[in-house]
């Protein structure tokens, strides 16, 4: 690293349009993350559209502020209301809500929001100390290794997932199967187009992840028969206040939170939701004081809290390193890489490292104008829960369209946001992640070009795909990772005898 | 709606069969093992075989075929559920026709009104943001959304 790259990334930073996108883009995802119903991943969907009138640094800026910001200020109208405004919220929810019974909201928020920002700056640590050197040893990557690493990436989607493996097997396969769809596969013959000129290209990202990602949201949202929540307080003191005395009494679960989280977030298909439900049972599982758990202490809030921001960076790491997406975030992330011509992997730490940099610095910002956008957000909390969300969907709906068709400025990607919307709606209420089929549809096209050049270089003699030396350590990687569970159940049976 | 795992095993396995169908016509390269067919069979093939123990779990299971989830037997949220699809239908079928603008009004005026809100707020909200939408996309970033019958007034 060069002090001259260093200088280079810290201009495109510091200039006035990047710094006015990343306030307004954290304003955004205050606001969404706030609101029951819209999620961290729905916000950078929402953001997609617009940032593909961005330049590369902005854009990427965009969605690594939004996104960072809407994991903490999920924290809100758990607090508040008992509803986590995203579902990286929902593990310690019950705990928040009942500290603000106790009249103690502004520690759990004033928690939230500090251990949030110091996850979310211990995870970019990593990154930035990890994803460079990686990037490195990737470089002697070839088809081979890289084809593993796809598996290997899937097939932690399928273990880590909260519901059953054979569900988010279904899921990951028929993302695998959209990308498939069009003329880019090595072979450039064109496949499942039925006939349609607009899907010769493949089916547009940007509409597919509104639809999949907002507009089945929207759709849950109309259909949504639950009571409306109550504000439990509306009064919010100095929720910095006591944050020391925690920092200095609660650090080794802060630490153990903000690694469990990034290690989380580097896991593909683990995302910020799955880092704080277990950094929750695990700071409760080493806690002196476990009984506390559920009464509404402050501990569990912190180490989740932690979690949850770290995995949202550490998701990045092998998305900028390979391009294999960490979470469903960084998957539209990617996509987003790609159309900026920034193609993930390697060479772009090699060919455009000022842009990596300029990356880093952006979620130490984000992570830092999180302290006073997050106490201003508090402070509006009340007013922010008021707003109609009668009106607000419907508008965000409109927003959807006009972003969809905004890519080919084609009414075609509104019928695919619509199509996926749907699909994305009916998977979802049947118990079918959604996030293993984005993992399908951005890792596919990489899986096949791998696997297919592989095959060619190997003259179809499938044994080379495990002589190689990282190629044999990733395969065997993946055996483990697919098999773990079939191992331990056979483990339980031999213990049980 | 709640579908049985076994029922939706069987639509995962008919689509699986139709990939495997539809790429059996697919040409070889000459010279390759690996054809434009080789990547989906696979995907299609380990599909099938989830969808087989789908079935198998779902008929192990004994449930019900389908079970209507609690906002279908409610009246309101299904007409919202409804008007929410046939109000993107119907923007993909006119708005080049009619114009973005009136067509992004109405469809605001029918989600307004099916989810509520004060009948007198309708119209105002719904050109409001309508235009401010237009202004951030058509003039703000540019994206030529279509004038339909407003074009002779257009600005």
């Amino acid at each position: 690293m060069t002090t001259a790259v260093l200088l280079q990334a810290l201009s495109l930073i510091l200039d006035p349009y990047v710094l006015t996108v990343i306030f307004f883009s954290a304003l955004f995802g205050l606001f969404v993350g706030c609101i029951p119903g819209l999620t961290a991943t729905m916000a950078t969907a929402l953001l997609v559209p617009i940032t593909f009138f961005m330049p590369p640094v902005p854009a990427i800026a965009a969605i690594v502020t939004a996104t960072a910001m809407a994991i903490f200020s999920g924290d809100i109208p758990g607090a508040l209301l008992r509803i986590p405004g995203t579902p990286a919220s929902a593990a310690y929810t019950d705990e928040t809500y009942r500290m603000t019974l106790k009249g103690q909201a502004e520690l759990a928020l004033g928690a939230g929001l500090v251990f949030s920002a110091i996850g979310g700056l211990f995870g970019t640590l990593v990154m930035i100390l990890f994803a460079p050197a990686l990037a490195e040893f990737a470089l002697r990557f070839s088809s081979f290794e890289y084809f593993w690493l796809v598996v290997l990436g899937l097939s932690g989607a399928l273990i880590v997932g909260a519901a059953g493996r054979l569900k988010s097997a279904v899921s990951l396969l028929l993302g695998l199967l959209v990308a498939c769809i069009g003329l880019e596969n090595p072979a450039a013959h064109p496949r499942f187009t039925f006939g349609i000129n607009d899907l010769m290209g493949g089916v547009e990202l940007i509409p597919m992840m509104v639809g999949m990602f907002a507009v089945s949201e929207l759709l849950r949202y109309v259909t949504n028969m639950d009571p409306p929540a109550v504000i439990v307080t509306e009064k919010i003191g100095n929720i910095f206040s006591g944050m020391w005395g925690l920092l200095k009494q609660y650090r080794w679960p802060l630490v153990r939170g903000c690694a469990v989280g990034t290690a989380v977030g580097v896991q593909p298909g683990a995302g910020a939701d799955m880092a704080a439900w277990m950094s929750y049972a695990m700071s409760k599982k080493f806690s002196k004081e476990p009984e506390k758990f559920g009464t509404g202490h402050v501990e569990g809030v912190i180490e989740s809290g932690a979690a949850n921001n770290s995995a949202v960076s550490g998701a990045w790491i092998p998305a900028m390193v390979f391009g294999i997406p960490g979470d469903s975030i960084t998957a539209i992330a990617i996509g987003v890489l790609y159309m900026k011509n920034l193609n993930p992997g390697p060479t772009l730490f090699t060919n455009h490292p000022e842009n990596i940099y300029a990356i880093f610095m952006v979620f130490i910002l984000a992570n830092l104008v999180m302290l006073p956008l997050g106490w201003l957000t508090v402070k509006l909390a009340t007013k922010i829960l008021k707003v109609s969300s009668n009106i607000l969907m419907p508008s965000i709906l409109l927003f959807c369209i006009v972003g969809s068709f905004a890519i080919n400025n084609s009414v075609f990607g509104v019928t695919l946001m619509l199509l996926f919307g749907l699909a994305a709606f009916v998977l979802e209420e049947n118990g079918f992640p959604v996030a293993p089929a984005i993992l399908g549809v951005v890792l596919g096209k990489m899986l096949e070009e791998n696997f297919v050049t592989s095959m060619i270089k190997s003259d179809s003699d499938p044994m080379v795909f495990f002589t190689r030396p990282i190629a044999m350590w990733l395969a065997l990687g993946t055996m483990v990772v697919l098999l773990w569970p079939l191992g331990a159940k056979i483990l339980q049976l031999i213990r049980g005898r | 709606m709640k579908i049985n795992d076994a029922v939706s095993g069987v639509i995962l396995l008919l689509l699986s069969l139709a990939v495997l169908f539809s790429i059996s016509a697919y040409p070889k390269i000459p010279g390759q093992n690996v054809g434009p067919a080789a990547f989906p069979a696979m995907v299609a093939l380990l599909l099938a075989a989830c969808a087989i123990g789908l079935i198998w779990r779902g008929v192990r299971a004994k449930g019900q075929w389908l079970v209507p989830g609690p906002w279908l037997k409610s009246g309101p949220h299904v007409r919202n559920f409804l008007l929410t699809n046939l109000c993107l239908v119907f923007y993909i079928l006119v708005s080049d026709k009619l114009g973005f603008i009136p067509s992004a009004a109405l469809v605001l005026a029918v989600m307004f009104w099916t989810l509520r809100v004060r009948p007198a707020f309708i119209l105002p909200l719904s050109v409001g943001v309508t235009l401010l939408i237009h202004l951030i996309f058509y003039k703000g970033l540019r994206v030529p959304l279509p004038w339909g019958v407003l074009l002779p007034w257009q600005w």
